[in-house]
């Protein structure tokens, strides 16, 4: 307790520092995250590391890095080749290619929310430990960008706009990876998507149809779709937990995903909670794309389900296939699930190019 | 996970910095006790370590494997010898599946002495449990509204061996009892939040009270659990709700009391 408060005086001792400094120095621009109302009614504050602050040349130059294809070897892809704004920024094929046209294992995520992933456990095997040591590893993996970071830093570095870039960023023209790292981890934090439907009537600004709000029923119901224990609840508008399970997608694992982070047994078949938020633009689904569409996945909980020694032990009835919804109820979910993307995140011009 | 500590510390100095520092500032006769959570099955310590193991065995016989177990606690209460009642209004969460939450320093002070009974509060109270936490919505931790809203009291969740010998799921999720047989007029039996009387406890200037949970008491007394009978889907069980709200009155027990030197 006593560490803590330490802690705490030492943060605002820095910041108190920081702030009326008064040397005249150049600093770059904080620029606090717009936090949601519906957030801040609801949950706790983003993570924002304490070393890496929002600023708007921060934000701008990590902006610029993500977009550019200059991180990757041939200069031919860019983070955005497989994180798309209009796919709330995933792809469409159920695994993703890279540079050489080999394509991985793996479908790309999107990128939303991810400040209020509050146990900092990112990719669907939680091998990524902050959003800046995620940022380091698709520049270097052969099948993403298929680059190595001295050369890319090496290629930031003799641009005409990159050194000048990272000065205002970061009051140092010495281009490193982790500066690299940090701005990109800056643009994405801006990524926050709280505009769907079902946030508008949750501020009492918009009406929910019938058939969506028995389908938030039916998604709310332990004796119906029960998916809110894992996927969030009206008060938990990120709807995910961020945690990992197996929800019963295969009955021997070629993905150990968590299992192979961990080395855990225990763990194998288990992956990362995806948000429901933008389902619309976000398909194929799950960690390997292997549904094409919504029907698929409601199918899988509702009489798909593959038993194995780690299946989670909330997934129900799993002798018949799962929860067992009718047709009626299948569409009614979909509905509901439906509500929950957010054309505006889609659309936001300060995510584009 | 440091951050989110300190996230919630932030959050609690700002409810409650108004509150301490009038009255008890340079005041050594005050001070902030710490409650520990310890859990065992039957006297053998239980940890996440011992998750995902069928390695118990509940009092009708199902060998069980834990997978998940996390409960919320609350209204941590001092009564002095005077019968004086000084209630400390906030609540915690207990993670034992990650490990978190197994130490709570209350977010006031107390004067130190002997009280006549320190108590607690396992889940919340109707009243906590109408309010809006961030701290457990962000822990997904939710009631939905047409089972009467509010939070779970406890998420217990793992796998036993039925009667066929297969692993099967469970789900002990203790909340708030509710017939919610009609959506319109939902119906609360009885509460099913309960007190833990700790009984008399001297608190120093730096105490330590360890709280103890027998999970093979949710099983156990004087209601023995049949698994087979009750697993899933339980939240929307009134009848269940009461079974698991009678057996817990007897799972938590004061452990050792610690002193530190200060
Ligand atoms: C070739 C396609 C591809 C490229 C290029 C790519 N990614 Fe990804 N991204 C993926 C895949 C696939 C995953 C899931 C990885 C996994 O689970 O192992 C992912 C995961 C992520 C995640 C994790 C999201 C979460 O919720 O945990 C972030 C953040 C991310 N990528 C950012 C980036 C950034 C920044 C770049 C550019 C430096 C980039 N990606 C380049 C395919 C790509
Ligand atoms: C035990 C936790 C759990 C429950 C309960 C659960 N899910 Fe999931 N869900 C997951 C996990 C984990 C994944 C990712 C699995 C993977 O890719 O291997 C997932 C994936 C999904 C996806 C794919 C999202 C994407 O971006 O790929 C959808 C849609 C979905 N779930 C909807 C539901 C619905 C609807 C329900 C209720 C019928 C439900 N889930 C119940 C854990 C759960």
């Amino acid at each position: 307790m006593k560490k803590n408060w330490a802690w705490i005086l030492i943060v605002l001792l820095c910041l108190n520092c920081s702030n009326d400094d008064g040397s005249g120095g150049y600093e770059p621009t904080p620029m606090p995250l717009d936090i949601p109302e519906i957030f801040s009614n609801n949950i706790i504050p983003p993570v924002i590391p304490t070393d890496n602050p929002q600023t708007i040349e921060g934000v701008a130059l990590g902006k610029k890095l993500f977009f550019d294809n200059i991180l990757s070897a041939d200069g031919t892809k860019s983070c955005v080749s497989c994180h798309s704004p209009q796919s709330a920024f995933t792809d469409n094929s159920p695994t993703s290619i890279g540079i050489d046209g080999i394509a991985g294992t793996r479908n790309s995520m999107p990128i939303f929310n991810l400040a209020w992933n509050y146990n900092e456990r990112f990719n669907w095997d939680g091998s990524a430990l902050s959003m800046e040591r995620q940022a380091e590893e698709p520049v270097q993996n052969p099948i993403e960008l298929h680059s190595n970071w001295d050369n890319v830093v090496e290629r930031l570095q003799s641009h005409p706009e990159y050194p000048g870039l990272f000065e205002l960023a970061f009051k140092t023209s010495t281009i490193t990876k982790e500066l690299t790292t940090k701005a990109i981890a800056q643009f994405e934090r801006t990524l926050i998507s709280a505009n769907s439907k079902f946030d508008q009537y949750s501020l009492g600004q918009a009406t929910l149809t019938e058939q969506e709000l028995n389908g938030l029923d039916i998604f709310l119901r332990e004796d119906k779709g029960d998916c809110f224990h894992c996927h969030g609840n009206p008060n938990n508008p990120l709807w995910t937990n961020n945690d990992f399970h197996n929800n019963g997608l295969d009955a021997t694992f070629t993905d150990l995903g968590l299992g192979a982070v961990t080395g855990d047994p225990n763990d194998n078949g288990k992956f990362r909670s995806p948000s429901l938020r933008n389902l619309a633009y976000t398909a194929p689904y799950m960690h390997d794309g292997r549904f094409a569409t919504l029907d698929e996945v409601i199918d899988h909980y509702s009489e798909g389900l593959q038993n194995s020694p780690t299946i989670d032990p909330l997934m129900k009835q799993i002798a018949q296939g799962g929860v067992q919804l009718t047709d009626q109820e299948k569409a009614d979910l979909k509905a509901f699930l439906l509500t929950l993307s957010d054309p505006s995140f889609i659309n936001n011009p300060e995510f584009q190019d | 996970m440091i951050r989110k500590i300190l996230l919630q510390l932030c959050i609690v100095l700002c409810v409650f910095g108004c509150e301490s520092d009038d009255s008890n500032s340079g005041n050594s006769n005050q001070t902030s006790p710490t409650f520990t959570f310890s859990h065992d099955w039957d006297g053998t310590p239980v940890s996440s370590s011992d998750f995902n193991n069928f390695m118990f065995t509940t009092a009708n016989g199902e060998s069980v494997s834990i997978e998940r177990l996390r409960y919320v606690i609350s209204d941590i209460t001092f009564t002095a010898n005077s019968g004086e009642i000084l209630n400390i209004n906030g609540h915690h969460l207990v993670d034992v599946t990650n490990d978190e939450g197994f130490s709570y320093t209350l977010p006031s002070t107390i004067p130190t002495g002997t009280f006549a009974n320190v108590s607690f509060t396992f889940g919340l109270d109707n009243e906590d449990n109408s309010q809006n936490y961030p701290d457990l919505n962000s822990a997904n931790f939710n009631v939905p509204d047409m089972l009467g809203g509010g939070y779970h009291y406890m998420q217990f969740d793992g796998k036993f061996i039925n009667s066929n010998m297969e692993e099967m799921g469970f789900n002990y999720h203790a909340i708030r009892a509710v017939d919610a047989s009609d959506p319109n007029n939902l119906i609360f039996p009885q509460d099913t939040f309960f007190t833990v009387n700790l009984g008399s406890i001297p608190i120093t200037s730096s105490t330590e009270i360890e709280i103890e949970m027998n999970i093979a008491e949710w099983f156990k007394n004087p209601n023995l659990w049949d698994l087979n009978v009750y697993n899933q889907m339980l939240m929307p069980n009134a009848t269940a709700q009461i079974l698991m709200y009678e057996n817990g009155l007897n799972v938590f027990s004061l452990g050792e009391i610690t002193y530190g030197t200060e």
